[in-house]
Parts: C-alpha cells; sequence; structure tokens
C-alpha cells in the first residue's frame, strides 16, 4: 500500500490538486441545477472565459489589478448569460432551456475561437502560484498544494453563507420548492442571480488554479472540464454542495491514475490515457443505474 | 384516407420526384467541382442524421445527446469493412499496427453493416440508459459518446481502428456503381437516394401505430402507459432505429469525406445537430430536412466572405476573419432559440396546404391592417 502510495504519490498530489479545481466548478452545477432543475451546459465555457481574460488583461495590467477584474468580470459573465438566455425561458418546458444553455455554450465557444484566431494562449504565470516545491521525492507546484485548502476554505464560507444568511436561507427554500418558495415572498429572481454570481466567482476561482496547472487556455478547454464536473455533481447527488466536493476530489484521483498508471488490471500499455475521460462517463451511468440520487441526494419522488 | 389527403400526398410525392430530377439534370450539367454539390451532399447527410435526431428528442420525447457517438460507430464500421484487402495489408493506412480483418465488402453490405453496428451498441446501451429521465438521459448518452471515441482511439483495438490514426482508402462516393450492369451512380444522386430512403422509412414509421405510441409517450408517459403502451419497448425501439440511421448518415459522411478520424465525432457535432433540429423545429421532419440545407448552405457556401475577409462587397479582413463565420451562426442560433423556439415549421409539415394557409393569413393580416389604419 505504502509502495502503491510512494510510486503514485505525484499523480495522487495532482488528481487532489485537479479534483479541488473540480470541486469549484462543481459546486456551481450542483447549485445552478438545485434551483432551477437545469444542466447548464455553459457553465464550463464561463470557466474557459474566465481563463482567456485572466490572458489578455494580464497582458496590459499588473497581475494584483487582473486578478480581481477577472473575479468581476466572469461574475458579470454569469449573471448576463442567466439574465438573457434562462430567464426569459422561465416558464418554457425545461427541454428548450437546456437547448438555450447548449446554445449560450457553443456561442461562448465560437467567439473564443474568433477573438483567440482558434490558437490556444500561453496562461500567465501567477508569480507565487507556479513556483515548484517537492514533497516526498515528488516535486511539484505550489499550486497543488494550495488548491485542497482554499477549495476548503471557500466551500466552509459558501457553506455558512447558506445555513445562516437571508439569501442562503431564500436558496434553501427555493430548491426545495420553487413555487412555494414564490408564493411566499421570495424574490426568485434574484436568488437565482446570487447562484449564478456565487457559481461563477467560483469557476473564476477554479480556472486560475486550474490553468496555472497546465499552462494553456484553448477555446475548447471548457468543454471536457465542464462535463467532467457535472457528472461529480452527479456523483456526489445532485444539490448537494458537499457532495459535489467529495465527487471532485474522486473523479479528479481517479482520472490522473488512469493518466499515469503504467498498467491497470494486467493490460499494460500507455493506451490507458485515451480512457480517463471516458472513465468519468462511466462512473456517471454506473451511479445513475445504481444509486440515481448519489451519494447524498435527496430522494425525488415523482408526481403525477 | 379522404380525397383531400390523397391528391395532398400525390403532390408531395411529386413535389420530391421533382427534386430528384433537379438533382439529376445538375449533375450532368454542372462541373463535379462545384461547390453546389457539396452543399448538397452534406445537406442530404445532415439531413438524415437530424430527422434520426427528431425522432427520439422530437417524435419520442427522449433528449438523447448520443449522435456523434452513433455516427462513428457507423463510419468506422463502414471504413474498415469496404476497405480493399491489399490496402489493408500494406503499410498505406495500417503504419502501426497489422490489421486482423482479412476480408472487404460492397459498399450497400458496408452501409448496411454500419447502420446494424449503430443499432446494435443503441440496443446494448438502452437497457441502462433508457430508465433515466430526462436531463440525466442527456448527459448519460453524451458519456456514452465520449466512451465509444475513446474505445475506437484506444491502441489495444489498434488492429481493427487503425487507432487514432485516420482512416483511408475506402470505397468513397466516386466509386458507387450499380452491380450488374456496371453503370456509375453519380455521388449525389446516391447520397440523395440513400438519404431518401432512410428518410421515407422514418416518415412512414412515425405514421404507423408505432410512430403513434411514441408520440403518446412524449407527451405523457403515464397515460400512454395507462393506455397499454409497453414503455420501454417503444423507447428502446425508437432508440435502436434512430442509432441505425445515424450510423448509416456516418457511414455516407464517411463516404464523402474520403477519410475519417475518430476525433472528428465530438460532442460539439452533437450539439450542432441538435441546434438544426431545433432551427427546423422539433417534431418536424420537413423542417429538420430544409434546416440542414440552409445550415449547410450557409455555412459552407454563403457566409463563406465572413471568413475570408470580404463579405457582400464589404472588404474589411480585420473583421471578417477566420472563425467570424461561426461567430455570426452561433449569435443567430441563439436568437432562434430565444424568440423563435418553434423553429421555422413548429411541429408542422411542409405541405401546400400549409403554405397556402400562411399566404391566406398574411393576406388577410395584410388586409386587415389597411382596413383598420383610417378608423384607428
Amino acid at each position: 500500500m505504502i509502495e502503491f502510495l510512494h510510486s503514485n504519490l505525484s499523480y495522487i498530489l495532482s488528481g487532489i490538486s485537479v479534483g479541488g479545481q473540480f470541486a469549484l466548478i462543481a459546486i456551481g452545477y450542483t447549485m445552478v441545477y438545485g434551483i432551477l432543475r437545469l444542466i447548464n451546459f455553459a457553465h464550463g465555457d464561463v470557466f474557459m472565459c474566465a481563463g482567456l481574460m485572466m490572458v489578455y488583461l494580464s497582458a496590459s495590467m499588473p497581475m494584483m489589478m487582473a486578478i480581481p477584474l477577472v473575479l468581476i468580470l466572469t461574475v458579470a459573465l454569469g449573471f448576463i448569460i442567466e439574465r438573457v438566455a434562462y430567464k426569459p425561458l422561465r416558464s418554457a418546458p425545461r427541454m428548450s432551456v437546456m437547448i438555450s444553455a447548449i446554445g449560450v455554450s457553443y456561442l461562448l465557444q465560437n467567439a473564443a475561437l474568433y477573438f483567440t484566431g482558434g490558437l490556444a494562449k500561453v496562461y500567465p504565470e501567477i508569480p507565487w502560484l507556479s513556483k515548484t516545491i517537492t514533497i516526498w521525492d515528488a516535486s511539484t507546484k505550489v499550486v497543488t498544494v494550495v488548491t485542497p485548502i482554499l477549495t476548503i476554505v471557500l466551500v466552509v464560507l459558501l457553506s455558512l453563507l447558506i445555513k445562516y444568511t437571508k439569501i442562503g436561507m431564500a436558496m434553501r427554500a427555493v430548491s426545495k420548492d420553487f413555487e412555494t418558495s414564490e408564493l411566499m415572498g421570495i424574490k426568485i429572481d434574484r436568488v437565482i442571480s446570487v447562484t449564478f454570481i456565487i457559481g461563477s466567482f467560483l469557476a473564476a476561482v477554479g480556472s486560475m488554479l486550474y490553468f496555472t496547472n497546465y499552462a494553456s487556455v484553448a477555446p475548447t478547454s471548457g468543454g471536457m472540464p465542464g462535463l467532467k464536473c457535472f457528472v461529480a455533481a452527479v456523483f456526489g447527488g445532485i444539490g448537494s454542495i458537499p457532495g459535489a466536493v467529495i465527487g471532485a476530489f474522486i473523479i479528479g484521483i481517479c482520472e490522473n491514475i488512469i493518466k499515469g498508471g503504467s498498467s491497470i488490471f494486467g493490460i499494460g500499455g500507455s493506451g490507458w490515457t485515451t480512457f480517463s475521460d471516458a472513465f468519468t462517463f462511466a462512473l456517471l451511468i454506473i451511479i445513475l443505474v445504481v444509486k440515481p440520487t448519489g451519494l447524498f441526494g435527496e430522494k425525488a419522488t415523482d408526481k403525477v | 384516407m379522404g380525397k383531400k389527403n390523397k391528391t395532398e400526398l400525390w403532390i408531395a410525392l411529386v413535389a420530391i420526384a421533382l427534386v430528384y430530377i433537379v438533382v439529376i439534370i445538375l449533375e450532368q450539367t454542372m462541373s463535379p467541382g462545384n461547390i453546389l454539390f457539396t452543399v448538397l451532399k452534406k445537406g442530404a447527410i445532415y439531413s438524415l442524421v437530424a430527422v434520426s435526431m427528431n425522432l427520439l428528442n422530437g417524435f419520442t420525447g427522449l433528449f438523447s445527446l448520443g449522435q456523434a457517438g452513433f455516427m462513428l460507430i457507423g463510419a468506422y464500421t463502414y471504413a474498415i469493412l469496404t476497405m480493399p484487402v491489399a490496402v489493408k495489408l500494406s503499410d498505406q493506412v495500417y503504419k502501426y499496427y497489422d490489421c486482423i480483418i482479412h476480408f472487404d465488402t460492397g459498399i450497400l453490405v458496408g452501409l448496411i453493416c454500419a447502420g446494424i453496428a449503430a443499432a446494435v451498441f443503441a440496443a446494448l446501451i438502452g437497457l441502462p440508459v433508457l430508465r433515466l429521465k430526462s436531463d440525466y438521459l442527456a448527459i448519460a448518452t453524451l458519456g456514452f459518446a465520449e466512451i465509444i471515441r475513446a474505445i475506437f482511439q484506444w491502441n489495444t483495438l489498434g488492429p481493427v481502428t487503425n487507432g487514432a490514426n485516420v482512416m483511408r482508402e475506402y470505397k468513397d462516393l466516386t466509386s458507387v456503381v450499380i452491380p450488374i450492369i456496371n453503370v456509375r451512380i453519380p455521388p449525389t444522386l446516391f447520397v440523395f437516394i440513400v438519404a431518401g430512403l432512410c428518410i421515407a422509412f422514418i416518415v412512414l414509421l412515425i405514421n404507423s401505430s408505432y410512430g403513434r405510441a411514441f408520440k403518446a409517450i412524449r407527451d405523457d408517459e403515464i397515460a400512454a402507459e395507462a393506455m397499454g403502451i409497453n414503455l420501454f419497448r417503444h423507447k428502446q425501439m425508437s432508440f435502436v432505429i434512430s442509432s441505425f440511421f445515424a450510423g448509416i448518415s456516418g457511414a455516407l459522411l464517411a463516404m464523402f469525406q474520403y477519410t475519417v478520424v475518430a476525433s472528428q465525432f465530438k460532442s460539439a457535432m452533437t450539439y450542432e445537430i441538435l441546434l438544426i433540429v431545433v432551427i427546423g423545429g422539433i417534431g418536424s421532419i420537413s423542417g429538420s430536412c430544409i434546416a440542414s440545407f440552409l445550415y449547410i448552405a450557409l455555412s459552407e457556401w454563403w457566409l463563406r466572405g465572413l471568413d475570408m475577409g470580404k463579405f457582400l462587397g464589404i472588404d474589411a479582413p480585420g473583421i471578417f476573419r477566420s472563425g467570424f463565420r461561426r461567430f455570426i451562426f452561433s449569435i443567430i442560433i441563439m436568437v432562434i432559440v430565444l424568440f423563435f423556439s418553434r423553429g421555422l415549421m413548429g411541429d408542422k409539415e411542409l405541405s401546400f396546404r400549409w403554405l397556402a394557409k400562411k399566404l391566406r393569413r398574411k393576406r388577410s393580416g395584410e388586409a386587415a391592417a389597411k382596413g383598420g389604419g383610417p378608423n384607428a
């Protein structure tokens, strides 16, 4: 066991780090789904846009200014998307909202493709985060260690917000029952906007950590992480924040072991790397068939 | 069937026959390099896959996003089957692997096997997936499409699928020959015939008792079940048939492109097809066909200038550079999704009666506006 841990340490470390980054994105999915019952396909692309904003802004201003500006702009983007693309469809069937989300995702990707010229951009080095350190013979970047800590701090803050503030209480009420909470005088639109703002903020933080690790942003680099984070949210039980975080860590770690592992089940070769993405979806299908509510999800009853 | 419906049907058949005659004439008179043929071929292929997706999303109410995966299976099955043995054994295509398939088949067998392979796979994944509801179904089918792509790129299967490398040298559209009399079929006509037959089958299916069961499931699952419709069996059937035709359209796409590679069938492709279905109107076969031709014509032909620096005589290479076309395109799509969510046709079919009604309403609307003007 120790042997396995030691030989795979660098993969496990990067797995934990990726897991933390996924967790920050997955929270956005799980909160939106909890309230609107919508898979926000555009969330992964918001994450990518945050990465691109950082590339362009850091080229023209110091890092200390670029970071808060990226956070603000990403939040604005999330807010605008909700207002323009989802709010007009609130009474429409769920399928049309989902199609709208896919449309937004398509739009953001194509916009990014146009403005970047289709090339992957080099992500700027955030001074302190990209330094290299060594833990137990495995060298890694500072960001690897910072990510899980930052993730946990943010998640704790978010949980406190949801548990003790008025808006948090409103969120819980809306996710329990949309119509009743509206009748009780909760301003639904405000609650939904706040949800998107929190989700986009966390996605922006996640993008800074994620792209510091990967060093380049392309217009398509939002899609896969986005889908994986949605899977993480489903795995943990959609609507549950701790569930999303745990799901994201599990997916991040497993994926990195698959990527790095030399042989699995006795079949050797580097071919398993192809399956690091597929693994996530296999996990999704297994969990949906075995326990559709996820690890921590509440059982929903279908009303006729 | 009433007399009115019968004449309606005859008019439709004559119109379809006219389309085919026009295609034949065009192909005899114009040079084959003309971009019009690219649009026609690709448009017909996309029509088929859009209609097959509409069968699921629009008529059975199953929001599935696995179309690209099934097209991939079809395309690869076709390429592997029809590649001549001599090519398979040489280093031309299988550079890094020794191909273990030592036979080849004709085009027709290849096409049908492509459909069957996709259908078999759909039947297998349908067992777990079709128990899921709306958005979970969407994400699970999307996931399966990704898994399929990973499997085809896996280097352990290289001796069959050539790993992540390009497949080529299989029988393409230029080598379609009628077996006994040895006459070459022109490529565009061939695509039109195959796509047309498949779409005709889907139309017949939708108008059969199975089709009515599909629509009942779409409108209300619980009511449909209470009426004695076996939910799972009908969902499975719709899913398998839709995948069968997605597989065939994948094979046609492979024929059209001359080369095929697994990484092309990403989820973006499914989204594209879904958006075509939405533009045409969810639940309208003719809408899907019109939308595919429009979409392909716009993106491959009419809006090309947006990418090339010159559009409608305006010369602005700074703005009209690579990618602008798709950017404009996605904005148009968003406008359609938000403001015209019924698409071109809604859930109606294109027919002369429909056209006449539209015209009449427009005219009476104008008349009302004129008449009401002075008094108001």
